[in-house]
């Protein structure tokens, strides 16, 4: 799921001389008395594709907005490139923006939307032209350049609302869920189309999505959010494979919970889970050191769950249990499993074989195991 | 086609009939005829018993010598004019006071939207006549407007505003102001915030924003509320007879004259006949206006 991204040696947030592009220094941002950011502190750098994650209200549009300049932080400072942008306006900030509604000018052709931020520039003509023809290049909207906002079909109009907030060659793009409005298809080539612009201008986005899927995708970095905090910021295969809470796992990807307390520390890094009684304790490395009988979950994705019809040997972590459902999803089936304790754990195996071959079916007594390095223990 | 569809269409067909063509068509020819002493006062008249020796002797009664008339005497079209100009001007001064009302309107907070909207409408549920009356009462030399003026000091001799130009366009951009506030605010209340937060983040300052986004986006509320008061405007007669005096010239002011004073109906509406000629083509041109705009939001 989670592609790598394409330079896998761009990392600067693991290089302490680097220095941030955008950073927020204790950003709180209350409306009346309702806080919507919560005391954030954020470094994002140059180049990146910084995704942002969170569900709905958790105050990703609100975090956006500061940087495009249309909401002041209560609390905080907001620095571009070094330099306190809080007091300036919109219309001085090397930031552009791609709104989630595109807000085209409907009384403006394609190409003079484009033109719209040069011509407020003290760009020549010439170099105008020049330049929004390339950006119709780039986004392959020559053909329709002459035409209106709405002659043009929703896929084509969230291209002119790229170009326009690319012409101007900004530090920084904002993009508020910009393929939100785009079937699964076109979403997935915009995402790579993104991708491939934001490679070829070297221009910093951040975007908004509520689609984890597409912020796995695209982004260099994830942030996941929840009612106004940054709750992990990490590149999505680090999210994905070492959530930092159960919060995070649970909301990238598909994952079973199985809550219990800690034992002692045994055998290196890894923690026993003590999770129902009369069962054997399973085991994991724990994200954050416990202390033993701490509540704690232990989180292991469907897809590192092995399923069999005899016990596996050499497993720490293996349970009994009975097919209770299986959802075939194409590539993958998903089965789920009823364990005596109550618990419903989801396994995953690839469909190498035709359906009418599957080994187990419903009701089938089946045997669960994952190595010990599979999950992930977290605090609760 | 069914009956029902043809009823649905002929309805309104058979009301414009009805309450227009033919009331114009008479007026058509009244235009036509010749004055006479006589009740009505012209000829010929239509006499019906006489057949088509009557129907022969009455079309051969009609001339345009009222219309070649109205050529003769400078009065008309000098009134023509300056019923234009008045209603041009007055229909400017509607715009630039109208426009920041519909703007601070749609600024508004939404719940404050109703009343305001209330406001603008309110006064049309007294008497046009009595609240262009009040004017009077306002504007003459010893009016509210003078005493205030005179109290504060601001001058030392009453002004003359009654009885002048002045009054008349007071009286009539005071009239017709909602129509240009309510056509405006309709398009406003529709502009979507995001775009002027795009023009900003584009680089335009608030004030740019509003000249290149707001103004061409409410383009099609303009042009209604300007049509709305320049149609009306023209033909004006209350306003003019009450708050012009001698001073102002009107083609509203002429008709009635010719019809009331003179009793010259075939002149009066021949007066009103050139009025129509006048008004069409910006009745056309606003017809036209609406078109458009249903169709860009079709
Ligand atoms: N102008 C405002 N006045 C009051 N509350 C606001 C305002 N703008 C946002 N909020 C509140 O702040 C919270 C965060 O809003 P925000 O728009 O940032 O959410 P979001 O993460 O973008 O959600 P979504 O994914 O639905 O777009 C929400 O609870 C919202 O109701
Ligand atoms: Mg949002």
């Amino acid at each position: 799921m989670a592609t790598m991204p394409a330079n896998e040696d761009f990392a600067p947030w693991d290089d302490p001389s680097a220095r941030a592009l955008i950073t927020f220094r204790n950003v709180t941002k209350r409306f009346g008395r309702f806080t919507a950011i919560d005391a954030i502190d954020l470094a994002i750098y140059e180049r990146e594709f910084f995704a942002l994650l969170g569900p709905s209200g958790c105050g990703k549009t609100t975090l956006m907005r500061m940087l495009a300049g249309f909401e002041t932080p209560t609390e905080g400072a907001i620095e571009l490139a070094g330099r306190d942008i809080v007091p300036v306006p919109p219309n001085r900030r090397e930031v552009n923006m791609m709104f989630q509604s595109y807000a085209l000018f409907p009384h403006l052709s394609v190409w003079d939307n484009i033109a719209f931020g040069l011509r407020r520039s003290a760009m020549g003509r010439a170099d105008i032209a020049a330049r929004v023809e390339e950006m119709l290049r780039l986004t392959r909207l020559e053909p329709f350049a002459r035409r209106k906002p709405h002659q043009i079909s929703g896929g084509q109009r969230q291209r002119v609302a790229l170009a326009r907030s690319l012409a101007k060659a900004p530090k920084l793009l904002l993009l508020d869920e910009p393929l939100g409005a785009l079937d699964k298809k076109l979403r997935q080539e915009t995402q790579f189309e993104l991708m491939d612009i934001q490679e070829k201008t070297g221009t910093t986005f951040v975007i908004v999505t509520h689609d984890q899927e597409e912020a796995m995708t695209v982004a260099s970095r994830v942030a996941v959010m929840d009612h106004g905090r940054i709750v992990q910021v990490d590149t999505p295969a680090r999210i994905y494979e070492s959530p930092n809470s159960v919060y995070v796992a649970d909301f990238i990807g598909d994952v079973n919970i199985i809550e219990g307390t800690a034992g002692a520390s045994s055998d290196g890094p890894n923690l026993a889970v003590h999770w129902a009684e009369g069962q054997q304790a399973l085991t994991g490395p724990a994200r954050t050191p416990l202390a033993g009988g701490q509540r704690c979950a232990l989180a292991i994705r469907p897809e590192k769950i092995a399923i069999s019809g005899d016990r596996p040997g050499g497993m720490h972590n293996v349970v009994q249990g009975k097919v209770l459902d299986i959802a075939y999803l194409g590539n993958v089936s998903t089965y789920h499993v009823e364990l005596p304790t109550g618990h419903v754990l989801k396994a995953q195996t690839a469909n190498t074989r035709r359906i009418a071959r599957r080994s187990h079916t419903w009701d089938d007594t089946v045997w669960l195991s994952w190595s010990d390095t599979a999950s992930v223990v977290l605090p609760v | 086609m069914n009956i029902r569809r043809l009823l649905v269409i002929a309805v309104p067909y058979l009301w414009l009939l009805a309450l227009f063509l033919v009331p114009f068509g008479i007026v058509l020819k009244i235009s036509l005829s010749d004055l006479a002493i006589a009740r009505p006062p012209y000829t010929p008249y239509l006499d019906l018993a006489a057949g088509l020796a009557g129907l022969k002797a009455f079309f051969a009664g009609l001339d345009f010598d009222n219309f070649v008339f109205l050529t003769t005497d400078d009065l008309y079209w000098r009134a023509y004019l300056s019923s234009l100009w008045i209603a041009l001007s007055s229909t400017a001064l509607a715009l630039l006071v109208g426009y920041p009302i519909a703007y601070a309107m749609s600024r508004a907070t939404p719940e404050w939207r109703p009343t305001l909207m209330m406001l603008v409408i309110l006064p049309f549920w007294t008497s046009f006549l009595i609240r262009v009356y009040a004017w009077v009462g306002i504007l003459n030399t010893e009016g509210v407007l003078n005493q205030f003026l005179m109290l504060t000091g601001v001058i030392s001799e009453p002004l003359t505003i009654l009885n002048t130009r002045t009054a008349v366009y007071i009286g009539i951009v005071y009239t017709y102001l909602p129509f240009m506030v309510l056509p405006i605010y309709a398009t406003l209340d529709r502009l979507d915030d995001a775009l002027l937060e795009a023009a900003e983040d584009l680089g335009c300052s608030r004030l740019s924003a509003f000249w290149l986004v707001t103004v061409p986006l409410s383009k099609q509320g303009i042009i209604a509320g300007c049509f709305l008061v320049f149609i009306p405007a023209i033909g004006e007669f209350v306003i003019p007879a009450l708050l012009g005096g001698s001073e102002t010239l009107m083609i509203g002011k002429v008709l009635w004259d010719e019809f009331f004073r003179n009793r010259d109906w075939p002149v009066a509406s021949a007066v009103a006949i050139v009025l129509l000629l006048i008004l069409l083509i910006p009745i056309i041109l606003f017809q036209r206006n609406e078109q458009k705009q249903r169709e860009a939001e079709g």
